[in-house]
């Protein structure tokens, strides 16, 4: 069953054309790696899906009853940022609209600090937590809503390979429970380790397709 | 000293002065808005001296001309290139104005002194029912719209795909700044109106790092400050606004000490 599907999307700012007639669709337990240069217009199709900007041309297919769960690549909080990481992850409840947060709130909040591997630290304020740390807390965040599709922006970008490998271990035990994976990465390692799906955003156009069709495409760049 | 009228109008109403700024502050300081927060009582010193040239009340005029132009001019700085410009240009047009409508007014240095620096003498019964009905709104609206609030001011990012619209957001939040720095601003006039919705805030998040918490503790901050300020100023007769002053930067100094003392540790 299909979690999102794009139809002929084409995205421009202004007279710039960023990227055109894209179209691909992300099933239910899906790990899809997004690929590609600099400048090809991958964060640009984040934004397109997450209703940021609007489309030129072409349709985002969202089902009602999928929720999205977004990890950025940066956010922008100094080392002063005052919350403690239980306080940030749990900005984004929304099951009750009350000041505080209902029980149901708390045992969901408790779990999912829980499962990131946050409960020793979680009285700690994020903005003296590490790279990794904050990543996870990231990651609590957006899997606090119970998303169906996970959208992970270069995520792991400025981690180490180890942390890399754990928060990506993690997203995939989600994975394993019916969660979608949409992950926008330049490394093709962690794109062939964990994705199931593939697209490949190119300046001229883009493929897409069954994860193992991925290694004939990395033969061919590193020949480049 | 509660025996005089006066003080106990004042001690009401730097109570609920308190409150507001303890709730606002926090996301003022959360949301980088010290400078507007600044520029706003400028407004409002305009619109007070604007009541007092029109024979109002000075709290309508303070309402009147922060509630126009929040918006505006927050939408105005929003581009962060810009902002420094932007808040001179706005406070500088507006005290020029506050400065025109006092002298058009008959009434001159008295009351230029009371809207810039404060007048607890000044407030009389029906004003502090009248702010006790602002600081009811201003809570009321705050608890409606907090886990939005929250949630923008404390993490754009995230905030951004949950879902709500963060226009409405930080709109309906500038309204809710314009009222509180005209709530503020009777007891510690215009001019040091961020003393109270800035410095407790900015306080209170080294010592504690949940935001309902951090309210707590700006509250307290802010009621430390204007109970001692009454409390010194009945005594000393010098003004109450600046032993307020002197107080919350106190505790500022205070709050900065602990963290490097933390950091060190």
């Amino acid at each position: 069953m299909a979690v999102l599907s794009v139809d002929d999307l084409t995205v421009a700012y202004g007279d710039h054309t960023v990227f055109s007639n894209l179209s691909f669709t992300i099933n239910s337990g899906d790990f899809l790696v997004v690929v590609g240069e600099n400048g090809v217009g991958k964060t640009t199709l984040v934004k397109a899906l997450l209703g940021l900007i609007k489309p030129k041309e072409g349709t985002i297919n969202i089902p009602k009853d999928t929720r999205l769960g977004y990890v950025p690549q940066f956010r922008n909080l100094d080392e002063e940022y005052p919350l403690s990481i239980r306080d940030f992850v749990a900005l984004n409840s929304r099951q009750s609209r009350w000041p505080w947060l209902t029980k149901k709130e708390r045992h969901r909040l408790d779990r999912i600090i829980r499962i990131t591997d946050l409960t020793k630290i979680a009285g700690r304020p994020l903005g003296l937590a590490s790279g990794g740390e904050k990543q996870r807390a990231y990651l609590a965040q957006a899997l606090l809503t119970n998303p169906r599709l996970l959208i992970l922006d270069e995520s792991t970008a400025s981690l180490d390979n180890e942390m890399k490998y754990s928060l990506l271990d993690l997203v995939a035990r989600f994975q394993e429970d019916g969660l979608s994976v949409m992950f926008i990465t330049h490394d093709w390692d962690l794109a062939q380790r964990y994705g199931t799906r593939y697209l490949h955003m190119q300046a001229d156009g883009y493929t897409a397709g069954s994860i193992n069709e991925l290694a004939a495409i990395v033969k061919g760049e590193e020949e480049c | 000293m509660l025996s005089l009228a006066f003080m106990r109008h004042a001690f009401v109403a730097s109570n609920f002065i308190a409150i507001v700024s303890g709730v606002i502050g926090v996301f003022v300081v959360a949301r980088q808005l010290s400078f507007l927060t600044h520029t706003l009582s400028e407004i409002g010193f305009a619109g007070a001296s604007f009541a007092v040239f029109a024979g109002w009340a000075p709290l309508d005029g303070m309402i009147l001309f922060t509630m126009l132009s929040s918006v505006l001019v927050g939408q105005m700085s929003i581009k962060e290139s810009r902002r420094e410009a932007v808040i001179s240009a706005v406070s500088g047009l507006f005290i020029g104005l506050g400065i025109l409508f006092l002298s058009l007014s008959s009434q001159t240095a008295s009351s230029a002194t009371s809207i810039l620096f404060g007048s607890v003498v000044g407030i009389s019964a029906s004003e502090v029912h009248q702010l006790i009905i602002l600081s009811a709104v201003v809570l009321a609206i705050t608890v409606l719209i907090y886990r939005q609030l929250k949630f923008s001011s404390f993490d754009e990012v995230g905030a951004q795909v949950s879902g709500f619209n963060q226009t409405v957001i930080s709109v309906v939040f500038l309204l809710l700044l314009a009222l509180s720095v005209s709530v503020a601003a009777q007891i510690v006039g215009s001019l040091l109106i961020f003393i109270l919705l800035t410095i407790p805030a900015a306080s209170a998040k080294y010592f504690t790092h949940g935001v309902a918490k951090m309210m707590g503790l700006a509250i307290l901050f802010s009621l430390l400050g204007t109970w001692a300020g009454l409390l010194l100023g009945y005594l000393t007769n010098w003004p109450v606004s600046f032993f307020i002053a002197v107080i919350e930067v106190i505790i500022y100094v205070i709050a900065l000490l602990y963290q490097n003392f933390i950091e060190a540790n």
